[in-house]
């Protein structure tokens, strides 16, 4: 009984020693937070915090409180989740989602092996390194919109048209390109992987500098060729770029807006209507005010779908290049 | 943990890429062809004739493939600028047949007031660069250098966004802009502002710079503190000169970001007189004949291909950046 007496209040006697210096910064005076350099810490934060309220953080919250109501500008009333209902049961957006779908499965198919056989060519020749990859990132250089309408007169129908003029040359008779329903996505898609590819390519050659060479040492020692150096080395070490590439490109290909809103407006017959055009339809096609509700709506859909994959992203860079 | 080499490809790729010059001491000039120890072929494979013979044939391959599809397009480009519409339309390829037209040029740049629509987007650029980089670099200093309490949490709401996809942003940042809050009546359409301001919010800018910060070493700000430096004589003196490769990166990503710009200046700039290029381009084809037009659109594309040629190294350099170090 009395051994318990002078343990008792030690325990309460242990926390003290370790709560004043705590508690001493969050009761501080305004002058000595001034001393601290509070009021400078709070300048420089300031400018980004005003913009991000303003021009970020409020508007993703606003966009949820949005989707879920029918609004005309002045007055908002709550509809639940009607604007999800009003979409995802409309057969146009279903449509939307396939084209888009469709476009990123083209893009991959067409611009995925290209700029990666490119880079991995460049990386072996000794002398012109520089030069090639000047001239392959060019097009990413070239204002988009002004590469879709040069690219929307050379896919001129007309025999004269450039490509039908090239295609001419091979004894190929002349195409309908954009005009045509089943031409005219993968016309689109040439050309955003024509001007994308040089991007690509710069990514790709810094990456392949990034395989050890010894790995190359130790395969010649086992009589590898260099097919087998290729298959067994290269790509191997380059699959973890090539996956976030592949990432990054179908959250880029999600989102295409320019190509099929310049190139041919959705068209010919919806054949080229996005996700993108469709929300942009919704929004702002009707002059006297758009049907914002089931804009957002979709927009908050199609951005979940887009944080998740961000997030894999975003775990994966974090991981190969911190570890 | 102490073989970064193995585990990190990308930065080490990254960091050889901006660093590693001249590893055989020959030349004085830094470009990609003194980088590379070795690559996938040995010395001794390319001593063979058959990979030599590959080689060459290599060569000649991305030459005319690159020379096709990079220069190509530009080179027709430029051509058709200066050539009549009946030339181009008839014999696309051929090098004036009739002549060189060169007063296209001059109808593009005054009539359909190219001039104009060329200084806007300038402008627009100008302040969409100084916008992003004033508040990549102040918050990257605040959030890396000064650190006050409340930063992580700053930092985790910013990076949070770079999960947001723009899009999401699209119409709430639309009626933002329409009827701004804590104005009144003002509207920000049809002003600079509405471009500029929304660009500023670009976390992905701004998470650049603070690693890029971060990796400053810490004893010149003691050193420069125990000077008597202030927070913004560190911030202007010594942290902004130390951090010039990365304000390059962010320089290039701001300007070309706005000159690109397309859906979101047709949406808050709709008054013709302060469009940009990207804009008034699409909009002015069905009323402009089309010789003058591809005069227009080779017009526009000056300024991003000088600064290209002039600064190429540095927008490679943003190029690799922006695949492999986002996140």
């Amino acid at each position: 009984m009395t051994a318990t007496l002078p343990e008792r209040p030690a325990p309460a006697a242990v926390p003290p020693p370790a709560a004043p210096p705590a508690r001493r910064k969050t009761s501080r005076s305004p002058l000595t937070w001034y001393r601290g350099g509070g009021l400078a810490n709070l300048l420089f934060v300031l400018p980004m915090v005003f913009v991000f309220v303003f021009f970020s953080w409020s508007p993703i919250v606003q966009s949820v409180v949005m989707s879920l109501q029918k609004t005309n500008m002045i007055v908002s009333e709550w509809v639940g989740i009607d604007n999800y209902v009003a979409v995802l049961t409309d057969p146009e957006l279903g449509r939307a989602v396939i084209n888009t779908i469709y476009f990123a499965l083209l893009a991959l198919l067409f611009g995925f092996p290209l700029p990666l056989l490119m880079a991995v060519l460049m990386s072996e020749v000794r002398r012109g390194k520089g030069l090639y990859s000047a001239l392959a990132y060019l097009p990413v250089v070239i204002p988009p919109v002004v590469a879709v309408l040069l690219w929307k007169f050379f896919y001129s129908a007309d025999p004269n048209g450039v490509f039908n003029t090239v295609l001419a040359w091979v004894g190929i008779p002349p195409q309908p390109w954009i005009q045509s329903t089943v031409q005219a996505m993968p016309s689109l898609v040439l050309e955003a992987t024509w001007a994308a590819a040089g991007g690509s390519i710069i990514i790709y050659l810094a990456a392949l500098l990034s395989v050890p060479p010894e790995l190359y040492d130790a395969a010649e020692v086992d009589g590898a060729s260099i097919w087998r150096k290729v298959w067994h080395v290269t790509l191997p070490q380059l699959r973890g770029i090539l996956f976030i590439m592949l990432i990054l490109q179908v959250i880029a290909t999600a989102q295409v807006f320019l190509e099929p809103f310049l190139f041919t407006g959705g068209g010919p017959a919806g054949a080229t209507k996005t996700i993108l055009l469709y929300i942009y339809d919704k929004a702002f096609r009707n002059s006297l005010g758009g049907d914002y509700g089931e804009a957002t709506a979709v927009s908050v859909l199609l951005a979940v779908v887009l944080a998740i994959l961000s997030w894999l992203y975003f775990k994966l860079t974090n991981r190969w290049s911190t570890q | 943990m102490s073989a970064p080499m193995s585990t990190s490809p990308l930065r080490e790729g990254m960091r050889g890429f901006l660093s590693r010059r001249n590893p055989f001491g020959r030349g004085k000039r830094e470009s990609l062809d003194d980088l590379a120890d070795r690559t996938i072929v040995s010395e001794s494979e390319r001593r063979r004739r058959g990979t030599r013979f590959g080689m060459s044939v290599t060569h000649v391959f991305l030459f005319v493939t690159l020379v096709i599809a990079g220069l190509g397009p530009i080179l027709w480009l430029a051509k058709s600028a200066v050539t009549p519409t009946q030339d181009t339309i008839q014999q696309p390829f051929a090098l004036w047949p009739n002549g060189i037209d060169w007063a296209n040029l001059s109808t593009a740049w005054n009539d359909i007031h190219i001039d104009q629509y060329f200084w806007n987007t300038i402008v627009i650029a100008l302040g969409a660069w100084f916008t992003q980089l004033f508040i990549a670099t102040t918050a990257g200093y605040a959030l890396s250098v000064l650190r006050p309490r409340y930063a992580p949490v700053l930092n985790a709401l910013v990076l949070a966004t770079l999960f947001i996809p723009g899009i999401v942003l699209l119409v709430p940042l639309y009626l933002t802009i329409v009827n701004p809050p804590f104005l009144g009546d003002v509207s920000l359409l049809n002003n600079y502002l509405a471009v500029w301001l929304p660009m500023g919010a670009n976390a992905f800018n701004i998470l650049l710079v603070k690693r890029f910060f971060d990796n400053l070493p810490r004893e010149i700000f003691e050193a420069a503190k125990t000077d008597g430096a202030g927070p913004f004589r560190l911030f202007w003196a010594i942290v902004l000169p130390m951090s010039k490769p990365i304000l390059g990166v962010v320089s290039v990503f701001a300007i070309i970001a706005a000159w690109k710009d397309y859906l979101w200046p047709m949406l808050v700039l709709p008054n013709p007189a302060v469009q940009p290029l990207s804009v008034r381009l699409p909009a002015v084809q069905s009323q402009t004949e089309l010789d003058v037009f591809l005069a227009a659109l080779a017009i526009a594309t000056l300024i991003p291909i000088g600064m290209f040629l002039v600064f190429q190294s540095v927008f490679l350099r943003s190029a690799g950046l922006g695949g492999a170090v986002k996140g």
